[in-house]
């Protein structure tokens, strides 16, 4: 019923290979592209922008980010936390250091050196792996955290520690700073996932994609049929950390406006990306959406339900929100291994059959 | 069906989510009941939220307008306290207590843009002393700066006024709070002749050994403590263990509770902090709150915070809000007051020694008065002592002054560096 496919042929090898060879998910594709460009905009209100939509836009880059080291490449990270301090840290430096620079300009310099933080960091793949990498990330995300808690350059010697986002403009509308309005900040987040989507999936269909999974597949035979394990795995911490790089500066200069390295990236941040990676699913573009949306906006409409909507004590909201989530994530996790993304390729495969299915 | 009936109550949420009740006062409160500073948090709102129901029920709300009361959990995380602030600041907010820096120096420049109050009773920037630039944000009576300067008098008091050749060391939690007091504390050992050694413990901090390992060998004369949660109670169980005598100890008004102290059980006899208030149900407002509140079960959470150190907190937080509320509704001589008029009575605020017992509470908080180049109150504070035998703090000193010269010309330069960083020109707004 919903994919008709019959009579949709491809005459061409670019048509054949194009990223939705389906009809029915293109049309789905520009339709959503179309609503969120078009539409969001002028329904969105203040407290959907600032509560939900757009930290769900920003976990979704940092959540591509790691999926492109973890779910293409293979190598363990739970550095994440420390890498979106990073890009904070470069943002609010760069922001107070140039301040007629465009912001755009700003966050995109700031995942560039997020990229080279994450490739000194991911020099150790090379050596170590699985686990031992795992905790060789962790000792980046100590490390980086304990830099900007204890170097006051970083935060400009602010008597406190805290960065906080001056107000920055992009075609005149404020972005950052107290005075950016819901739709401009959603606008920029949006345009900032749209344009990192595409480049993941893009990449990781191309030659380096390939390489990357050939390493995360079998690293020796990989190496074998001619792939450097060098150059593909520091271009998978170069361009997984550039990503990152970039949630942490829009997390730092758009949603939260003021932050402290301990506190807004700690470990916990790693961890909740690493689960929207897994939950999600590995080494899907779809998955890095569905695993922030479920650990993003799922606590927050659970909170709203419970709250708002029958009226139950904040507390013990909050404790049943944890419960609650907790037991989808295993439920999830044990209906489908390999996450939400794995559930939808099953339910689409399905329809595709429907109404003969075998 | 299960599914439609979720959905039709998530969209009525969604739309419910902003109700304008008319004739109504919102005190909303970003309170944290869970989370590892849940002990203090609880402790805070339960006060913060008995008092309201007090007014409700004894007086019929604030010049005849009820109070409403709502509660946003943040757990004091940040991101979540981002998340509250969205949620009620269409629903006309009268004052924001976030009860935690990190959220407060976040909410700072977005309460100045939508012209919302914030009262950061004895923790915040310290720096919104200065009027003239921090238009929406009020820290009376007392800051950090206060504390470290109150707790360096009381020092310089036992040692006969000179604290030449001493050591202190700062013990703090590693954020935007615990780093507060270093700039004060510099600068007044540098006046003073002391020196001072600064020792950062991470959030949420039960882990000290190293810390405890430094302080031993650097053999400090006194430990000065600005600690929250669970690094409390660990922290004075280290002193403890290392033997460093409990007298010399003395912790912020954040550190001097009692879910601070009971935990490390006898170890603990002889540990000072700060006091900003009085503590206990030895003061004739409980006689209402009973009757009113507690009887009825009417009161928030479990009911067994009453009367703690905390729990007082709470309720003296709500007491100035109430205060300045009234004092909103005289100035503008219309009882249903918006936050924009709750500004003005925050702005205006006169706390005298007679209001204070006609409100049954003699002699519990300073007299003190706000004006717009002095949003910080008087800055005294009290040092208390905890009896472990007993099991309660005693007050061991009178109102201790602090050295508000020095403070009121570090914020205005501070003050002034925000105002130059955001383009702002200081002015009163009445």
């Amino acid at each position: 019923m919903l994919y008709r496919e019959a009579g949709d042929f491809k005459t061409s090898y670019v048509a054949d290979s194009q990223t939705f060879p389906i009809r029915f998910d293109r049309y789905g594709y520009y339709f959503l592209l179309g609503f969120a460009f078009l539409v969001m905009p002028l329904v969105i209100n203040d407290y959907w922008a600032n509560a939900i939509v757009v930290p769900f836009l920003i976990y979704t880059i940092a959540a591509l980010g790691l999926n492109i080291l973890i779910g293409y490449c293979g190598q363990l990270s739970l550095g994440t936390g420390a890498f979106m301090a990073v890009g904070a840290y470069g943002c609010y430096k760069l922001m107070t250091a140039f301040p007629e620079l465009n912001i755009i300009i700003v966050i995109v310099f700031a995942g560039f050196i997020t990229a080279s933080v994450g490739v000194l960091f991911g020099l150790p793949s090379l050596r170590i792996k699985g686990f031992y990498l795992a905790v060789a990330t962790l000792a980046a995300q100590f490390f980086l955290i304990w830099l900007f808690t204890r170097t006051a350059w970083f935060y400009n010697y602010s008597p406190t520690g805290m960065i906080s986002a001056p107000t920055r403009e992009v075609f005149g509308f404020p972005v950052t700073g107290p005075r950016a309005s819901a739709v401009s900040m959603y606008m920029i987040c949006l345009c900032f996932l749209v344009v990192c989507a595409w480049l993941a999936r893009n990449l990781t269909r191309g030659s380096l994609g390939r390489q990357w999974m050939a390493i995360r597949d079998m690293d020796i035979a990989a190496e074998i049929i001619g792939v450097n394990p060098l150059m593909a795995k520091l271009t998978a911490f170069a361009v997984s950390s550039f990503f990152i790089g970039i949630a942490g500066a829009l997390l730092f200069a758009v949603y939260l406006g003021a932050a402290e390295a301990g506190e807004a990236f700690g470990i916990d941040k790693s961890f909740l990306v690493l689960f929207m990676v897994i939950i999600g699913g590995l080494g899907s573009i779809f998955g890095a959406f569905a695993g922030a949306f479920f650990l993003i906006v799922g606590p927050v409409l659970l909170k709203l339900l419970l709250v708002n909507g029958l009226g139950w004590p904040t507390d013990l909201a909050a404790h049943l929100e944890i419960m609650i989530i907790g037991a989808l994530i295993l439920v999830f996790l044990i209906l489908e291994p390999h996450g939400i993304a794995a559930l939808w390729r099953t339910i689409k495969e399905k329809l595709r059959l429907w109404p003969f299915p075998y | 069906m299960k599914m439609t009936r979720l959905a039709a109550t998530l969209a009525a949420t969604m739309l419910a989510a902003a109700p304008m009740l008319a004739d109504t006062l919102h005190f909303p409160n970003l309170s944290y009941r869970t989370g590892p500073f849940a002990a203090g948090g609880i402790a805070f709102a339960d006060g913060y939220a008995d008092y309201f129901t007090l007014i409700n029920e004894r007086d019929g709300g604030i010049g005849g307008v009820p109070i409403r009361y709502s509660e946003c959990e943040t757990a004091y995380n940040t991101e979540r306290g981002v998340e509250c602030y969205q949620s009620i600041r269409n629903d006309s907010p009268l004052v924001l207590q976030p009860l935690s820096t990190g959220i407060t120096y976040q909410l700072i420049p977005r309460t100045m843009e939508d012209g919302i109050p914030m009262h950061t009773m004895g923790y915040g920037r310290t720096s919104a002393v200065n009027g003239e630039v921090f238009n929406w944000t009020f820290n009376y009576p007392a800051n950090y700066w206060d504390g470290a300067s109150v707790i360096v008098n009381y020092l310089l008091s036992e040692n006969d006024n000179s604290l030449e050749g001493k050591k202190i060391v700062l013990l703090y939690h590693n954020s935007a709070y615990g780093r507060e007091p270093i700039a004060t504390l510099n600068t007044l050992s540098e006046r003073y002749g002391f020196q001072l050694v600064t020792i950062g413990v991470d959030s949420p901090g039960q882990e000290q050994g190293s810390q405890w390992l430094q302080i031993r060998r650097e053999r400090p004369d006194y430990v000065v403590m600005w600690g929250w949660g669970v690094m409390n109670p660990t922290a004075i169980r280290e002193a403890a263990n290392i033997r460093f005598p409990m007298e010399n100890f003395i912790g912020v008004w954040w550190s001097g509770s009692q879910q601070d102290v009971v935990p490390v059980g006898a170890a603990a006899h002889g540990y000072k902090a700060l006091a900003m208030h009085g503590t206990g149900t030895d003061y004739p407002i409980y006689d209402d709150l009973r009757r009113y509140v507690i009887e009825p079960g009417k009161f928030a959470g479990t009911g067994d915070e009453v009367g703690s150190v905390l729990y007082s907190r709470g309720l003296y937080a709500a007491m100035l809000a109430v205060e300045a509320a009234k004092k909103a509704q005289e100035i503008h001589g219309v009882a249903v007051i918006t936050p924009a008029m709750m500004r003005d009575g925050m702005a205006n605020l006169e706390i005298t020694e007679e209001l204070m017992t006609e409100l049954g509470l003699p002699n519990f908080g300073p007299a003190f008065s706000v004006s717009c180049q002095n949003h910080g109150g008087s800055g005294a504070a009290m040092i208390q002592q905890w009896d472990a035998n007993a099991g309660e703090w005693n007050l061991i000193t009178d109102w201790i002054y602090p050295d508000r010269e020095l403070i009121m010309q570090m914020a205005l330069e501070d003050s002034l560096a925000f105002a130059a960083e955001n383009n702002m020109t200081p002015a009163c707004m009445n």
